[in-house]
């Protein structure tokens, strides 16, 4: 029977789809009504078509690994599947620019999908984190880990028959809330301990075997000739002021040297992903703010982008400069931010760093007038932005731009570029080249900082970059110094776009709809009873925005129901952090401290 | 030259380090111009975007102003004018809630029939992410967003679990805190009752247009299919109604916004903005009396 079927199956790879002439028999079919190309792929041929994609074709970056549950799936037009998982790829060129080619690699559950880990690097954690979230394995990966939950969790939480303590109702809006009205308090319920459940097999008393960490404990040791000298673990973290949050850099040392760096995190997980497929599509919007807190804005962008894909929508031009203005606004804070503990890393503690958000007050000053809140600005909506600015908020915020920010930035280039500390302690530290950098799917401004001029508002514009006319600063060094150099810069392009957009902000509508709220219209029109709840087509969208940190992008499913099927979130300080062993091995231990700064994460958007 | 780096970074601080010093003895601009005094010596500081450098603000001694948008956790509006809640209990602030905060009870008569009113109305402010939703949603602005964000107590439960009494405010006190939105919502409101108005009339005439035909002896079996074709009327009407609104209305806003930014320095919006900020003051002052008078409760209790 199965060898039936083995004999049967290569005739279905149709020579007239993509690819098929170089790589036989590697697409077995197309997603046809999707706006994106999307391939499925015959899992046994995966490896060789990706190496083909990454040698012949320059898709060199590998930026989304994700995977999806079908075992719930309502729609139609996808009715008829039968594997469970679908494990999707996104891989983009850094020299082309454009599109992505999205592959998607279907298996029953049980079964296990090739390693993308030889191909790309930068499969890593990506896939451990599949592994993780959804249970599948991924044969040939190094260090199959969980990543974001401990060893000690039950179950894979994105498949979607699990269920967290407490659980209330797969989807929102829970019925008890109104009009019974009988909702529980969570302390009513169960005391400490009953919530927790364990895997088969496993007791958390007698629970000893250290885990595995493979790079940390597989690290060759090299000794210093006839002396008797070992090389030790240190832990930095989960605890500790150089990570920027709980997260835990796991470390093999020979002296101060490093020899093998882990990182370890999921401290701060809340399962954002879960939340979101339970959540309206509406509902998530406020939770993107509580990704990368320091940049609501441009979380909120890219959410609002990718639904907007799925609905349809044309955004009005006033709100296409003000959603522009916001995002770039916040690049400047997240780079002057970082600038500025990049520093405190250094050991140049707070002086430069307190120096370096002084105008960021200014800019949230902006962002609470608008939005009624400095973070969690939840500010823009589908179709446009909430709120209208308020009156004198354009004069403010052009005097922000043209006078107070410029004079800032170069106060901050004075104080710091110069300075010879700076340099000694930045120059050729933490060096990776610009194809690895590339091959670890690591993207923003640390792949710029390594040459490479790559930066979605041009390679594929989004909203409306392509009428601005900015740069895209690069560096060629690839080390700490042109890491902290390359933000300040950038931040200048930003204030090039922010005067342009300022200047010609037109008046209008702000929201494709008449108004966000329901008793000004936004209800009738957007899909009958209430404007909170709406039901996209069918389908998926894949939207990316150059977020400050690096490539934010946002994978979502719809069954075409008022909840998202699938919703996840492709976060660059996630995903940046593959470099972060390759790049300290070799250097010292208070090196690791500041490669870790330049990075730039934010725990909040690594861990979800 | 090795360290002229170093020394040029070190004369930035140094210029930091004079003017802040210079400025404080000068105090000029003041950092409390602009501010607004409170009993006991309290401020409430604006800093303006031109003034150098940024205030330290001595909380709790001094606290920032809030912009009107701001938002912390909701309030629901007593209608002093009428003297009833404006909820009805209609649960849409529930449904659009993210964290699923809300929950109420929907009050009902002695038949044990609904009734359009909140028996209980509760919302878990531990859990409330301040997004605001509510606020936008509720379709009969029952529910705004309040600005008083010094909350802490001791046991998040039951302390912040909120009934309808701890989130009930009267009208005034959201016009004080939200002029420029109450004032438009008011306008909305006068509108809605005119076209309410109008539309009661034409009910009724066209009732009793009706009855005369029926009177006259028309054939009922045209009424079947007569009535959906004229409800359908009416909504089309309605919804070009609606359209033209809402037009209009964007019109009004950005001519207003235009003029507002044509003269930036004009001395009415300095007027408006002294009165608002004077209107605040004095809702903050009653809060604060309030929350004394409060916590000099639980202290006798
Ligand atoms: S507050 Fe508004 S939305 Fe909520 S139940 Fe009352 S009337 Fe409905
Ligand atoms: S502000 Fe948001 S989270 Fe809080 S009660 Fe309202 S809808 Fe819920």
């Amino acid at each position: 029977m199965s060898e039936a079927t083995m004999v049967a199956a290569p005739p279905v790879a149709d020579p007239s789809l993509p690819y098929n002439d170089t790589v036989a028999g590697a697409v077995v079919g197309t997603w046809a009504d999707d706006t994106d190309q999307a391939l499925f792929v015959a899992p046994d041929k995966l490896l060789a078509l990706l190496t083909h994609l990454r040698d012949a074709e320059q898709y060199d970056l590998l930026s989304s690994v994700t995977c999806v549950d079908y075992s719930a799936y309502k729609g139609k037009a996808r009715a008829g599947i039968s594997e469970r998982f679908d494990v999707v790829y996104h891989l983009y060129s850094t020299k082309k620019g454009g599109g992505p080619v999205r592959l998607h690699v279907r298996v029953p559950d049980g079964d296990t999908v090739p390693s993308a880990t030889g191909v790309y690097p930068g499969a890593n954690l990506q896939e451990r984190e599949v592994y993780d979230l959804f249970g599948i394995t991924f044969e040939g990966h190094p260090n199959l880990r969980r990543v974001l939950t401990w060893e000690g969790f039950n179950g894979h939480p994105l498949r979607k028959d699990w269920q967290e303590a407490y659980f209330d109702e797969e989807t929102k809006p829970f019925k008890n809330r109104h009009p019974a009205g009988s909702y529980q308090w969570h302390e009513d319920k169960l005391p400490w301990g009953d919530n927790n459940t364990y895997p088969a097999g496993w007791d958390p008393d007698s629970w000893e075997a250290p885990v595995s960490y493979v790079p940390v404990s597989q690290a060759p040791h090299r000794g210093f000739g006839e002396l008797d000298t070992q090389s030790i673990v240190i832990n930095l973290g989960p605890h500790h002021p150089s990570t920027h949050g709980v997260f835990r850099m796991l470390t093999r040392m020979e002296g101060e040297t490093i020899l093998a760096l882990e990182p370890e995190m999921g401290y701060l997980h809340r399962n954002h992903e879960k939340i979101g497929e339970r959540n309206t599509w509406l509902m998530n919007m406020p939770f993107t703010d509580r990704l990368d807190y320091i940049n609501s804005m441009s979380n909120n962008l890219g959410y609002a982008l990718a639904v907007e894909k799925l609905l349809d929508i044309e955004v009005p031009e006033r709100a296409q400069y003000i959603r522009v203005i916001m995002a770039e606004l916040t690049r400047i804070i997240n780079h002057t931010w970082s600038i500025g503990f990049i520093l405190n890393d250094l050991g140049a503690l707070q002086t430069p760093a307190l120096y370096a958000i002084e105008e960021r007050e200014m800019i949230l000053d902006l962002f609470e007038e608008v939005s009624g809140a400095r973070l969690m600005c939840n500010y823009m909506r589908f179709g446009g932005v909430v709120r209208d600015l308020t009156p004198g908020w354009e004069e403010r915020a052009k005097y922000l731009v043209h006078d107070r920010l410029p004079r800032a930035l170069d106060q901050l280039d004075e104080l710091l570029s110069g300075n010879e500390i700076v340099k000694a302690r930045g120059r050729g530290v933490g060096y990776l080249s610009a194809q690895d950098l590339i091959a670890l799917s690591v993207t923003g401004p640390m792949i710029r900082a390594a040459g490479v001029p790559y930066d979605i508002r041009k390679a594929e514009p989004y909203c409306i970059y392509d009428r601005f006319d900015f740069d895209i600063p690069t560096l060629a060094e690839s080390d700490i110094y042109a890491r902290y150099y390359i933000r300040l810069l950038e931040a200048r392009e930003s204030v090039k776009i922010l005067q342009q957009a300022l200047r010609d902000l037109p008046p209008g509508q702000i929201n494709a709809y008449a108004s966000a709220t329901l008793s000004q219209g936004f209800g009738t029109i957007m899909g009958g009873k209430g404007g909170y709840t709406f039901r996209p087509v069918e389908g998926e969208a894949y939207a990316r925005v150059e977020a400050p940190k690096g490539e934010l992008g946002y994978y979502i499913v719809s069954d075409n129901k008022t909840n998202a099927y699938r919703y996840h979130v492709r976060s660059p300080s996630y995903i940046n952090l593959n470099a972060l062993g390759p790049m300290s091995v070799g250097y010292k231990i208070a090196d690791a401290v500041v490669i870790l700064g330049a990075i730039d994460i934010v725990l909040g958007e690594v861990d979800r | 030259m090795f360290g002229t780096g170093l020394l040029k970074g070190l004369g930035v601080t140094l210029k930091h380090f004079t003017d802040t010093f210079t400025d404080d003895r000068r105090k000029e601009p003041s950092r409390y111009e602009g501010s607004i005094k409170l009993d006991d010596g309290r401020r409430i500081i604006d800093q303006p975007i031109t003034q150098e450098g940024l205030l330290t603000i001595q909380y709790p001694e001094e606290r920032r102003l809030l912009p009107e948008r701001f938002r912390y956790i909701p309030m629901l509006l007593w209608d002093t004018e009428i003297g009833e809640d404006r909820c009805t209990a209609c649960g849409i602030c529930a449904k659009v809630c993210p964290p699923q905060c809300i929950w109420i009870v929907r009050d009902s008569d002695e038949n044990g029939k609904p009734i359009t009113r909140p028996a209980e109305f509760y919302i878990d402010v531990a859990v409330c992410m301040s997004c605001s939703f509510c606020a936008e949603f509720c379709p009969f602005d029952a529910i705004k967003m309040n600005h008083d964000y010094e909350l802490a107590v001791y046991d998040r439960y039951p302390q912040l679990v909120y009934d309808k009494e701890e989130l009930t405010v009267p009208l005034e006190y959201y016009a004080a805190l939200w002029p420029t939105q109450f004032a438009e919502e008011q306008a909305h409101r006068a509108k809605e009752k005119e076209e309410e108005l109008r539309r009661n009339e034409e009910k009724k005439r066209a009732a009793a247009a009706k009855a005369q035909a029926k009177a006259a002896g028309v054939a009922e079996a045209g009424d079947g299919a007569a009535k959906p074709k004229r409800s359908k009327e009416e909504l089309d009407a309605l919804k070009a109604q609606a359209a033209a609104k809402a037009a209009a209305k964007k019109e009004g806003g950005a001519d207003a916004g235009a003029v507002e930014t044509g003269n930036a320095e004009a001395p009415v919006a300095e007027d408006a903005e002294a009165a608002a900020k004077r209107a605040r003051l004095e809702e903050l002052k009653r809060k604060a009396a309030e929350k004394a008078a409060q916590r000099k409760k639980e202290g006798g209790a």
